[in-house]
């Protein structure tokens, strides 16, 4: 209620709102920060008014929807221009939204924080946003329920930028709790379907373990530094210990929404979702506010080398296990939610890496938003021309029969290989580099950490050259539809394919536009911070062999993959292959570790309900029911009982006063 | 031979009251003047101007109350200062709703009283009186009488004003429990109960004046207590005599051991004079034992804390404990206002001046809820074939009230809940109140004891929220509908008006023909054994005239209100809360 308050005083208060740049008086341009609330509210308007009219906007509500999102990325696009029109050192604008929350101690205005890490973000997310929703349109055009999904993927979109555009950890956790809820609503989208409501409910614990870490992160910022906003807590200096507890709390959030290790059981499942879902939320945005969170509290990581190691050894372990996975899997969508998973760890592991790090985390970030958002909708085109198969042991051969899915396909897949120029090359090969910089004087982690990241680029290589030829090349292995009629693979519609071009390009030119003459490391520095390291080898000699392991990679595939003969029915395979198809066992550990013991705990406290608090309550209540059965008795009816049990009342009475005065 | 000199009277200063007796003195020449068609119109239009301009009086005497602490009148006997404006001002309120809904009829022109309360119940005359069109308008000024002597009995300073608009107060009560339409032996009956033990109260009341006037030599409460300061060898006259006019006073307001009139005379009297009674002379009643427990006896404090403790915890437990093994709904709101008078005790016992504040609050909550309560049971009817009965008062014929007439059902949910002190009702508020001021004067085990009382009387309320609402009935899902070819089939029943039978089962009426059995009545429907329903008799909120729908909305205003933002009306009452001494 008290963001709807917030978002209520944005709509009224904003032209007159005090709008300023944090330390400087200069206001020029501030009339398009007022733009900044707008952001938010417009697509959560669009979302209230589709789910709150209902059936009556059917006809039209997704082009509302498309609409919203748009709107949102014309106006981010605004502030950006606004943006670089400043100095470098003045695109930190704070737009109070006006007094949230005021108890006691605590103090909290609510409020909107525009600098170039949170316009990174919202210009990713609004214009791979709208493109998804263009997209959308066509691939849910038979579902009755479209509108509704339309209203969803708003609610998301709002509830994204107000995660990123919040100028404190609470209003941050708001719009963290917003995406969770979104995610949960469009993972269950097919709720019907029982599997796919558990997947999203497994997707809505799993995040919850995350987000205890981030309450508990709150707490111990409002303990210490009194406050929770950005402008106290990033400038708060905190002790060793504090930043190490902090960060670590905070890395268990990242964990569960970025579906890092130990959390990350959730993203496979959560590919039950519509594949617009899964290319917009749990590819190219929400699943990387993780990311975003250790980045934006980057001087309390700086503070906890400790909690730096811990987020780097989870980024390392989670790009293996990802890429691991991904080599087994034969569902396609998710292939590339292992691979999702593991790009992330890349993410991850550069932000523990420090200021040497932070910059090519979002970097990576940024590219593979475009990338991963690509092939999932590539994904979703072929499962439109293949009667929604997604069994890669099914397909075969396809980019005969859809050759602007091939082509975009293709070159999203040149970009998560890291193959020169396309954008991956210059986003991964910057934080395999920065891995190899020794940390605190020790080489050990040089070796340890940049060997991880040098073998996930090989196994990367393998597992998406094997999703591709799997899918586009070779010899046809289709299945029947589930009509019993043959397949007819064919191209999908243009509102379909547009929004694939579009993003093929961003996978081809994004990263070596931002690249070049470092633009993008020069646009964040001023709030992330950034210096230079000396890796363990020459720079060049990291290039070759990274190229060297993806074309490894890529080689394997191919002879594996593309030239042979694949089976359908899966071959039984190695022990690692099994495991990895069954992710690891890391259900199965769950189930052993938590599930179980959770359940048998229950049931001893239900148990412990029933007899004891049950009991007790059952037995207390006994009580007065016997006290009324037996009183009831003096209600007799009869006048001459009722004057005399006054009588006997009230000498009773005169005695006792009469005996305690004595 | 001394010269005769008028006192002088402050009338002003006695507005609200002289307002309301005077409407009713001139409501009985009404009786007399006015011809029988006009005289329904005319004594209601007096009443409602009575009471609201008592509200108005209060209103323009508040801010100099406020300002100067108040004034004595008539030579200390009638005492108008803060605690006397707030009382006088929420009897005068509860007054004019309860007018509201005596005066409600229904659509056929049926009101709540015998149209000749004198005639033989069945009696030729009686039906002669029907057939007649007779109506009783004498409620009327009977009201107003009441009213009149619960306004004084809060602002009275002297002993035998106290007497005086005790009788005054009690005497048009007596008359108007009897005069019920429906169940008149029952509605007789209370009378003559409420009469005998009324009676019997008052005379302990005036045995315990003439011992405490033999102790002190006055009446005046200002020198009683300050007579009640200097020992002497006579405290055991003064102990009886204060403890006997205690007994008086917590007869009116129901409290353990002198609550057994309550149930019966609830039960027998007309719906809306229950209401009536139970909200206003509670509220007069508890007015004049506060005033007398904090400015009379105040010095005796060590010897009657004993006396208040025990009265209080019986009064919460017994009022509690009855009203968990209840079945009929008026006899159980007989009951929770027994508790009440506990809870309400607890903060008086505290001695504190934040407990005149919490009591006089928790009067106004509890009142508005008792009010409208008792309104909502007014429009649940029995109905048969072709004809509006009595009230449905037992528990069964509420059962699915809630799918029926979900707003009615909403709103007696919301007394309900307000009763049993759920917050952001105003009953929260008040119990809060009470139970801080009890903790804070140091009685925290009557707090606690409070707090147990009152959690399981939420039982017993929340139990008629889920008759209401979750418990069909028909019992739909068990209903099997047998043809008359004796082959049976499952079908769906839409909901249709049923009665539970004595024996407890659950019989539907509408279609002939077909008889629906519940063979397995639903869980929740056991605890309605018993039930003593004709068969051939529904359940229905009858259509009225309106007033008391008035009433009820502005009670469930008043409630909900109180609950959200009490602070206001909390705060308004703190700054006028002190006795004159």
């Amino acid at each position: 209620m008290h963001t709807l308050t917030a978002f209520a005083a944005a709509l009224h208060t904003v032209p007159a709102a005090a709008i300023g740049p944090a330390g400087d008086t200069d206001l020029s341009g501030a009339g398009v920060y007022a733009l900044a609330p707008a952001l938010i509210v417009v697509p959560l308007l669009s979302a209230a008014v589709l789910l709150l009219l209902g059936r009556r906007t059917d006809r039209w509500g997704h082009w509302l929807g498309v609409l919203a999102s748009g709107a949102s990325f014309v106006a981010a696009a605004a502030v950006f221009l606004a943006m670089l029109g400043r100095p470098s050192d003045q695109r930190v604008i704070d737009v109070n939204l006006g007094d949230w929350i005021n108890a006691g101690a605590f103090d909290l205005h609510a409020g909107i924080r525009v600098d170039p890490l949170s316009m990174t973000f919202v210009l990713l997310v609004t214009f791979v946003g709208t493109l998804i929703h263009v997209y959308s349109v066509a691939y849910m055009e038979h579902d009755t329920d479209r509108r509704r999904f339309f209203a969803y993927l708003n609610l998301f979109v709002a509830a994204m930028l107000t995660l990123v555009l919040a100028n404190s950890y609470l209003l941050l956790f708001f719009g963290w709790e917003g995406v969770g809820l979104a995610s949960y609503l469009l993972i269950g989208f097919w709720n019907h379907n029982t599997p796919y409501a558990v997947a999203a409910k497994k997707a809505f614990v799993a995040n919850r373990v995350g987000d205890v870490g981030l309450v508990i992160a709150l707490g111990l910022m409002f303990s210490h530094f009194g406050s929770v906003s950005f402008a106290t807590v990033l400038n708060a200096h905190p002790s060793e210990g504090v930043a190490t507890a902090i960060g670590l709390m905070l890395l268990l959030a990242a964990c569960g929404k970025s579906a890092q290790f130990p959390l990350q059981s959730w993203l496979g499942d959560a590919m039950a979702g519509p594949t617009p879902v899964s290319a917009l939320i749990h590819a190219a945005t929400m699943v990387t506010a993780g990311v975003y969170l250790i980045v934006r509290s980057a001087p309390i990581f700086n503070a906890a080398p400790d909690a730096q190691l811990v987020v780097v050894v989870v980024g390392a372990i989670t790009l293996l296990f990802g890429a691991i996975v991904g080599c087994a899997k034969d569902d396609i969508k998710k292939a590339l939610a292992a691979s999702t998973m593991s790009q992330i760890g890349y993410m991850i592991l550069a932000a523990g890496l420090g200021p040497i790090g932070y910059v090519f985390a979002i970097f990576h970030l940024v590219t593979h938003g475009f990338f991963k958002a690509g092939m999932f909708l590539g994904a979703g085109s072929v499962m439109h021309g293949m009667d929604d198969q997604v069994d890669m042991r099914n397909f075969g051969g396809l980019g005969r029969y859809m050759k602007i899915t091939y082509f975009t396909f293709m070159a999203g897949w040149l970009a998560i290989l890291g193959i020169p120029p396309f954008s991956g090359y210059f986003s991964k090969d910057k934080i395999i580099e920065a891995a190899f910089v020794p940390q605190n004087g020790e080489d050990w982690r040089a070796w340890v950490f940049g060997g991880v990241a040098l073998i996930g680029a090989g196994i990367t290589a393998f597992y998406m050259s094997r999703l591709f030829f799997m899918t586009f090349e070779g010899q046809k292995r289709w299945s029947k539809k589930r009509d019993g009629g043959d397949q007819h693979p064919h191209e999908a519609p243009r509102l379909m394919t547009w929004p694939m071009i579009v993003l093929a390009f961003g996978s081809v030119f994004a990263g070596m536009i931002l690249a070049s003459g470092s633009r993008f490391v020069d646009w964040l520095e001023p709030v992330t911070g950034h210096t230079e390291g000396d890796p363990v080898l020459p720079t060049w000699v990291l290039i070759a062999l990274t190229l060297a392991a993806v074309v490894v990679g890529l080689v394997l595939a191919w002879r594996r993959y593309a030239i042979s003969t694949v089976p359908v029915v899966p071959p039984v395979g190695t022990l690692l292959t099994r495991a990895a198809r069954v992710d690891l066992y890391q259900d199965s550990v769950n189930n052993g570790l938590l599930v179980e013991p959770g359940k048998h705990l229950t049931r001893s406290l239900v148990y412990a309900d029933r007899a004891g608090v049950d009991g007790t309550v059952v037995g207390i209540s006994r009580l007065p029911v016997g006290i009324g059965e037996v009183t009831r008795k003096i209600q007799t009816g009869f006048v001459r009982s009722y004057a005399a049990s006054m009588l006997v009342g009230l000498v009773v009475l005169v005695v006792v006063v009469l005996a305690v005065q004595s | 031979m001394s010269d005769f000199s008028a006192p002088d009277v402050q009338w002003g200063a006695l507005s609200p009251i002289v307002v309301v007796l005077g409407a009713a003195v001139v409501a009985v020449l009404v009786e007399a003047f006015v011809p029988a068609r006009l005289r329904r119109t005319v004594q209601l239009v007096l009443a409602l101007a009575a009471t609201a301009g008592a509200i108005l009086a209060v209103a323009l005497l508040w801010g100099g109350v406020k300002d100067d602490g108040g004034t004595k009148v008539l030579g200390g006997s009638v005492l108008v200062d803060g605690p006397t404006l707030v009382l006088q001002g929420t009897i005068a309120l509860l007054a004019l709703l309860s007018i509201l809904i005596i005066a409600d009829r229904t659509a056929t022109g049926e009101d709540a009283f015998a149209p000749s309360a004198a005639s033989v119940p069945g009696s030729d005359y009686e039906q002669l009186s029907r057939r007649l069109g007779l109506r009783q308008t004498e409620v009327y000024p009977l009201v107003l009488f009441a009213t009149g002597g619960m306004l004084i009995f809060p602002a009275a300073g002297d002993l035998l004003t106290l007497f005086v608009a005790l009788e005054v107060l009690s005497l048009p009560l007596y008359l108007l429990t009897g005069m019920a339409r429906r169940r008149r032996l029952l509605s007789q009956e209370a009378s003559m109960k409420y009469f005998l033990l009324g009676a019997f109260a008052s005379a302990l009341f005036l045995f315990g004046i003439v011992l405490v006037y033999g102790y002190c030599g006055s009446l005046s409460y200002a020198e009683i207590a300050s007579a009640v300061q200097t020992p002497s060898d006579l405290d055991a006259l003064l102990l009886v005599g204060s403890v006997l006019i205690l007994a008086g006073l917590l007869f009116k307001v129901g409290a353990v051991p002198f609550h057994t009139w309550t149930p019966d005379v609830y039960q027998g009297a007309p719906t809306p004079i229950t209401g009536f009674m139970a909200a206003c002379t509670k509220v007069a009643a508890f007015g004049a034992l506060l005033r007398v427990v904090y400015t009379v006896f105040p010095d005796l404090q060590w010897d009657l804390q004993v006396l208040m403790w025990v009265v209080a915890i019986a009064t919460m437990v017994v009022g509690t404990g009855i009203a968990l093994v209840q079945t009929d709904m008026k006899r159980i709101l007989a009951y929770s206002s027994i508790a009440h008078a506990g809870f309400i005790l607890t903060g008086i016992v505290s001695l504190d001046q934040a407990g005149i504040t919490a009591v006089l609050f928790y009067l106004l909550v509890y009142g508005a809820a008792t009010v409208g309560s008792f309104g909502i049971v007014w429009l649940v009817r029995e109905k048969s074939a072709d004809e509006i009965l009595g009230e449905a008062t037992h528990l069964s014929q509420w059962a699915g009230l809630g799918r029926r007439h979900p707003v009615l059902a909403l709103a007696f949910a919301f007394f309900l809940l307000s009763f049993a002190g759920i917050p952001l009702t105003a009953g929260f508020a008040g119990k809060f109140g009470v139970f801080s001021a009890a903790v804070a004067g140091g009685d925290w085990p009557l707090a606690l004891i409070g707090v147990l009382a009152s959690s399981a009387a939420a039982f017993f309320y929340v139990r008629i929220i889920v008759l209401m609402f979750f418990t069909g009935p028909s019992g739909e899902r068990d209903v099997l509908v047998g043809d008359g070819g004796g082959a049976s089939t499952a079908a769906y029943v839409p909901p249709v008006p049923v009665v539970i039978g004595s024996d407890g089962t659950v019989a539907e009426m509408e279609p002939v023909g077909q008889v629906a059995v519940v063979t397995r009545p639903d869980e929740a429907l056991a605890v309605l054994e018993g039930a003593e329903v004709a068969h051939g008799v529904t359940t229905t909120v009858v259509r009225s005239e309106g007033p008391a729908l008035i009433a009820i909305t502005v009670c469930v205003a008043i409630t909900a209100i109180l609950g959200v933002a009490p602070s206001g009306i909390v705060s308004a009452i703190s700054h006028v809360a002190h006795f004159l001494p």
